[in-house]
């Protein structure tokens, strides 16, 4: 091998010759030599390995009819398998020390989609967000709202649950959740059902039964309306109901609250997004009551702004 | 090496059969590799050749290399310090042994253990380097030494099977000279080998598509698309055909997991402005072995005034078939000879099939010329009929949609086949967000965003093997999987069933079997089988094409044979690195 070698070769101009059939190719790691070592069920004489020559070339682009029909079965290789040697058992089945998957390991997600201020709100804040961290189908829940003014929590919830994925787009998740804020603190159990409806709604329905004897239930759905790629409308609603009236929360019994907010967001980065928005909140029943005692309205307006983002 | 005459094809310079690789190397200027002429040689023309290895005897060392393709330098994952790693030329017939040390420092980001794969390679199975079932994996400051018979000849490619480590750069080429004269012409003779490059830790990318897996779908409808779309088609058709979309949960526009606005395009390691060039004179026929090293993308080539003779297919002859373009699934690997003429230069551009961005290089007479680089095409969108969804392209009947299996939705028996068995995961199972409804195996079908294109485009069913089923029997029994995956969870399988919960499927040694693959989901996967040949049948079950990597377009129902030829734990998988890496993989089992 010399580079004086390589240079002629350089030189070398040779027209394509399509190799029409010069033989039959051999079949890829098959020693033809080789015993067949596989009982022929049938009496179907064996062809000789590689019988049939590779058909005529064909240049063009289309498909190519196929070539055997499916009758021409044999029922030997054309290409004797290999009989198996000792050597070769040993090499199959290396021992070998199993080797972690990746599949099923743990991962985790953090959103807050709300984290806003509102007008009138003397530098309150309300905040709405979950986590999660687990498997694909086994998920630790947290979830939280509220919202906090002067330092201290108004009103707002925790729960921490546990998600089992049961149907496709769908989670089990059962837990306690934990109220802070007006009134003493309150503790429930927490059993409901989150997912994606159809028409890509995402829903949470979640009933709650407390200490006390307290029980309440909220819904809460709300979809992505795409404007453009980054400009994000988000429709949501939210609708909470009580068992029991309680007076140092300032909730009656029954439907207490429904609140449709929509809020427009700009995805600056995929993770994070200003937004701006309109809350309408209505209260219902002895609620209302409530708070036109407290010398609220029972419909209340907000514009909020905030920022969504999620690590 | 002394020229043979006896063993040219006809028409042939006597000779040139033997060492026509060589001439190519010699005009590719990557002798470098060979340690034969000195490195300024063609470092001062081309510094972007690979480095050419060839031989019996390979040392290999494993270790972790700063790299800039973005503009920031970051850790890559190299052999020899390459990116790709050097090109491996081996010939058929020979033992070639290959010692590979892990030189990774400590606390590399890719990880303490490393590994090769020959990928396509036939050879036994405690060589085939996949940790956990051929082997323990390479750890730091360890080598092992490969040793084995190449028993094959044609363009494969090798690459890690640990981590994600194949997507921080542990990918190179292998080329296999035959010992029969091929059955084409050449002069010259490049490795075009594409791949995906992320400045983020591979692991961080992972974590990213499990919490937000439409991170990269940017281009999804909007209002102002539904407006145009109710404009064009009506607004009860348009109204029909969300309705169809938004009940599976699933957008039209996502087309790949990962695509350019995360990933910088390489062209033999050169992102698209550093370009790469082969070079050629006029006149002169060019055999270009292109290679999809990439982790995650399907590429769509072309050379833009040329028309490219396809000869090989996963480094097995097929009869030549002259197309503009063709589609390249990750891990698959195509020889085409090109014959340019009339310009100077040619652009080699490989748009990802999402059409977010692209690798390119040149083929030109010297260095230094570029010609026009192609606009990406327009962003193709899924119908609802290439997920299988068996829809006409009438919108208004999407509105009732018959015969449509959304997960969750019960069963239907619209896609029962002639056994009357529904096969693969029973409805509603958690991974499992959708079924195709009409799979079909499509093979004349070039592909999404391909199709009328002006082009002619290569297909799976245009790809015929220059050789007859090489085994000839037909299929003793029938193995089904469907690919299922869950596209919130990020969450990938066969039948339903991730990898860690799979069980190994067994093939008797010696038998062959055909293998029916059903895509369930909405994503494209390149299945590779380790250690035995796929031998993709056509539409009426006879042998078509030997491949080793099955691509499987969303909405189709394709099936192979495979004769169990081969002892021991083999790897099978979906070729999208996180596919695999999200529980797109079985072992298969081949025991006597």
């Amino acid at each position: 091998m010399s580079a004086r070698h390589r240079l002629a070769t350089g030189a070398c101009v040779g027209a394509i010759a399509w190799m029409a059939a010069a033989g039959p190719l051999r079949a890829q790691g098959m020693d033809p030599s080789m015993p067949m070592p596989m009982p022929s069920p049938s009496a179907t004489p064996k062809p000789a390995a590689g019988s049939s020559p590779p058909a005529a070339p064909k240049p063009a682009a289309t498909s190519v009819p196929s070539a055997a029909p499916r009758s021409a079965s044999v029922s030997a290789s054309r290409a004797p398998v290999p009989a198996v040697s000792d050597a070769d058992r040993v090499a199959a089945f290396p021992d070998v020390v199993a080797h972690a998957m990746h599949d099923d390991d743990v991962h985790s997600l953090v959103l807050f989609d709300r984290f806003e201020a509102w007008n009138g709100g003397r530098g309150a804040m309300a905040w709405e967000g979950a986590g999660w961290i687990g498997t694909d189908l086994d998920r630790l829940w947290i979830r939280s709202e509220g919202t906090r003014s002067g330092g201290r929590v108004e009103d707002g919830d925790v729960e921490v649950l546990y998600g089992h994925s049961v149907v496709t787009w769908w989670d089990l998740v059962a837990g306690v959740r934990h109220d802070a804020g007006r009134g003493p603190p309150q503790d429930y159990a927490a059993f409901g059902v989150m997912g994606l409806a159809p028409g890509k709604f995402e829903v949470e329905a979640t009933a709650y039964a407390g200490t006390s004897g307290q029980w309440s239930a909220r819904l809460q759905a709300r979809r992505d309306v795409l404007l453009t790629n980054r400009w994000v409308l988000q429709p949501l609603v939210e609708a909470n109901a009580f068992g029991r009236g309680d007076a140092r929360r300032g909730i009656g019994a029954g439907l207490a609250t429904v609140e449709a907010g929509l809020r427009i967001r700009y995805e600056v980065t995929r993770r994070f997004a200003p937004y701006l928005g309109i809350v309408r909140e209505r209260a219902f029943g002895a609620t209302a009551g409530f708070r036109r005692a407290e010398g609220q309205d029972a419909v209340a307006t907000r514009v909020v702004a905030g920022f969504r983002f999620w690590f | 090496m002394s020229p043979d005459p006896s063993s040219c094809p006809p028409g042939t310079h006597p000779g040139w059969t033997r060492r026509r690789f060589l001439q190519g190397l010699a005009s590719g200027a990557a002798l470098a590799g060979l340690g034969l002429w000195p490195r300024r040689a063609w470092a001062l023309k081309a510094p972007d050749q690979p480095v050419v290895l060839p031989g019996r005897d390979f040392d290999l060392r494993i270790g972790e290399t700063p790299v800039n393709f973005t503009g920031r330098t970051r850790p890559a994952i190299t052999v020899n310090g390459e990116l790709p790693a050097p090109t491996l030329r081996w010939r058929q017939g020979d033992t070639v042994r290959v010692r590979v040390a892990n030189a990774l420092p400590p606390h590399s980001i890719h990880g303490h253990e490393a590994s090769l794969h020959w990928h396509g390679i036939v050879l036994p199975a405690n060589m085939d380097g996949v940790p956990g079932l051929s082997f323990d994996g390479i750890h730091r400051g360890e080598a092992f030494e490969y040793r084995f018979e190449v028993r094959q000849a044609g363009t494969y490619w090798y690459h890690s099977h640990s981590g994600l480590q194949e997507q921080a750069g542990l990918y190179g080429a292998l080329v296999i000279d035959p010992l029969e004269p091929e059955p084409f012409a050449y002069h010259r003779d490049y490795v075009v080998l594409l791949s995906d490059w992320t400045d983020l830790d591979p692991s961080a990318l992972f974590a990213r598509l499990k919490k937000m897996p439409g991170y990269d779908n940017l281009h999804r409808r909007t209002v102002g698309d539904f407006m145009r779309d109710a404009r064009r088609d009506g607004l009860g058709g348009t109204l029909a055909e969300r309705r169809a979309w938004n009940a599976m949960r699933m957008t039209p526009t996502d087309l790949s997991d990962v695509d350019g606005h995360t990933y910088t395009y390489l062209l033999n390691g050169t992102p698209p402005g550093g370009n790469w060039t082969g070079l050629f004179r006029t006149g002169e026929k060019v055999r270009l072995r292109f290679i999809n090293g990439s982790a995650m993308t399907y590429f769509d080539v072309r050379i833009p005034g040329l028309k490219m003779t396809v000869v090989a297919a996963d480094g097995q002859y097929v009869h030549p078939v002259s197309v503009d373009e063709f589609r390249i699934a990750a891990a698959e690997t195509f020889d085409v000879i090109v014959e340019p003429s009339g310009q100077d230069a040619y652009t080699l551009f490989a748009q990802d099939m999402g059409r977010t961005g692209f690798a390119c290089g040149t083929l030109a007479v010297r260095e230094g010329l570029r010609a026009p680089v192609p606009a990406p095409d327009p962003r193709p969108m899924l119908s609802l009929s290439d997920v299988g969804m068996a829809m006409s392209n009438d919108a208004h009947d999407m509105a009732s949609m018959p015969g449509m299996d959304l997960g969750g939705q019960g069963m239907s028996h619209a896609a029962e086949d002639g056994t009357g068995m529904r096969m693969g995961p029973p409805g509603g199972h958690p991974l499992v967000d959708m079924r195709a409804m009409d799979p079909r195996p499509r093979l004349d079908d070039p592909g999404i965003g391909l199709r009328d294109n002006g082009r002619v485009v290569l297909s799976y069913g245009a790809l015929r093997s220059l050789f007859d089923d090489p085994d000839g029997r037909e299929p003793g029994r029938e193995v089904e999987l469907h690919l299922t995956g869950h596209m919130e969870k990020f969450a990938w399988s066969f039948d339903g069933v991730k990898s860690s919960d799979a069980a190994p499927l067994r093939f008797n040694y010696g038998e062959r079997l055909r293998i029916v693959l059903v895509n369930d989901s909405m994503m494209a996967h390149p299945i590779h089988l380790h250690g035995m040949w796929s031998d993709l049948e056509d539409e009426h079950g006879a042998f078509h094409v030997r491949k080793h990597t099955i691509d499987m377009p969303p909405g189709t129902r394709r099936s192979y044979r495979v004769r169990a030829d081969a002892l021991g734990r083999w790897a099978w998988h979906c070729h999208l690195l996180f596919h695999m890496e999200a529980g797109m993989m079985r072992t298969v089992e081949v025991r006597e």
